[in-house]
């Protein structure tokens, strides 16, 4: 477990969420960034990466990817603090005003200002809808893989036809006693290369593949002993099995933020258009997590919102301080802090 | 034109749609739950239908990029379709569809 100071503390790595650290940045303020995923850019990462986007003011088309590629020179020369992979799980009040923001990783942020940029929320896995699922999650069903030793010996079912099905149903089958992959057909949007040589595999007798779909879970006391499958051509089967492992891809829920005492409306979070800072003072809200009266979920509102949060942002972590304002074509101190000067 | 729409508890809306806009855009301006996590992008499969047997021909086929996206859909059907992907016409006045669960939850 480690502590880190910072001024301000943001709950999301989302196109808005790192020009929050630009804004923030050129006002001399320190960041740290929370995000689930394992890379920054958010949606744009992890649903657009490929996809076209026309509507960032003078970019007439970029991609997700890209847009995340140019945000994160942009915010270079600030130097921000990203951790990846975590949720933010709990904010608490400390003594001296600021707030103490712990992810599920147990990583403590002390900052003066949090900023909740989480847009839709968390991306969390999607999971089966199959009865009794949660009496088996973390004991017998998985959504990642953390320790392939755990896996050793074990009979696995591997669910789902993409890259992360097909991974891991290669890389655990040398270790498990059984890989069973059970996908709805018999093609693939996983790479033609591990498809190849998951048929070979197969071919050799050294792994099982099923047309099917997840049917039901038996068991008991968290202790799985055969997964259901259904098909259209050979109807209900069962495959013994100890673990089952679900890659369906990752769906938004909005996650441990809804206890941090603030407002919702909707899973939306109130805020002023001033400052667009929440019910709570000194917790900010900016991007498509936010509402309030005309609101437009586009990227460049989150950009706005952004800039206006930081001069109140400011306000908080330099009590007393005078903030100028300035322009970055101008400004030889805003130049300095860029590194261009 | 007009399309029918099933929701999760078997109740069925009629719902007015726009020609030109996609299935998907016409059941979240109705005001009816689809999560539609991408915005209409193919990107994720959280705008799952079903297609009614007698409306198959009309709506067409899966592309390649539909039928990889559907890989990430729960309980695919042969009539499972991602709703941002059929685009409203005429043709498809009388339309019935049923929402799928990772649709809506």
């Amino acid at each position: 477990m480690s502590t880190h100071e910072t001024d301000v503390v943001i709950v999301g790595a989302g196109p808005v969420g790192l020009f929050a650290v630009f804004e923030l940045g050129l006002l001399g303020l320190k960041t740290h960034l929370v995000d689930i995923l394992d890379r920054p850019g958010g949606q744009c990462a992890e649903l657009y990466p490929e996809k076209p986007i026309y509507d960032i003011p003078g970019i007439p088309i970029c991609t997700g990817q890209e847009l995340t590629d140019r945000l994160m020179e942009q915010i270079k020369p600030f130097d921000p603090v990203f951790h990846l992979q975590e949720m933010a799980e709990k904010l608490e009040k400390l003594p001296d005003e600021r707030w103490r923001l712990t992810t599920d990783q147990g990583v403590v942020i002390d900052a003066r200002v949090v900023v909740i940029a989480a847009g839709g929320g968390s991306f969390v896995p999607k999971k089966p809808h199959l009865d009794g699922l949660e009496t088996y999650e973390d004991t017998s069903v998985f959504y990642a893989v953390r320790k392939i030793d755990a896996f050793r010996g074990k009979r696995v079912v591997i669910a789902g036809g993409g890259d992360s099905a097909l991974d891991w149903a290669l890389n655990l089958q040398p270790v498990a006693e059984r890989v069973t992959l059970v996908h709805h057909r018999d093609g693939f949007r996983a790479a033609p290369a591990s498809v190849q040589r998951m048929r070979q595999l197969v071919d050799a007798g050294e792994m099982d593949f099923k047309i099917a779909q997840l049917a039901g879970l038996e068991g008991a006391d968290g202790k799985l002993q055969s997964v259901k499958t259904k098909s259209k051509e050979e109807g209900e089967g069962a495959v013994p099995a100890d673990a089952l492992l679900p890659f369906f891809g990752l769906t938004m829920k909005l996650g441990p933020i809804a206890e941090f005492g603030l407002n919702f409306e909707e899973n939306l979070i109130p805020v002023d258009t001033e400052k667009f800072e929440t019910s709570t003072p000194s917790i900010f809200a900016i991007g498509d997590i936010n509402i309030y009266p005309g609101k437009l979920k586009l990227i460049l509102s989150g950009f706005h919102e952004g800039a206006l949060m930081a001069q109140a942002a400011f306000a908080y972590c330099r009590p007393g301080e005078r903030l100028r304002f300035q322009y970055t074509t101008s400004s030889s101190e805003l130049q300095k802090k860029l590194g261009v000067r | 034109m007009k399309v029918q729409v099933t929701d999760l508890d078997g109740k069925t809306h009629e719902i007015e749609c726009k020609d030109g806009w996609t299935l998907m855009e016409c059941i979240r301006d109705a005001g009816l739950p689809i999560k539609a996590e991408c915005g209409g992008a193919c990107a994720c499969a959280t705008c799952h239908v079903y297609v009614d047997e007698d409306w198959l021909d009309a709506t067409g086929e899966r592309s390649e990029e539909e039928e990889d996206m559907i890989d990430l859909a729960l309980e695919v059907a042969d009539n499972s379709r991602l709703s941002c992907q059929i685009e409203m016409s005429e043709a498809l006045d009388g339309l019935k569809v049923t929402l799928a669960r990772d649709a809506v939850l």
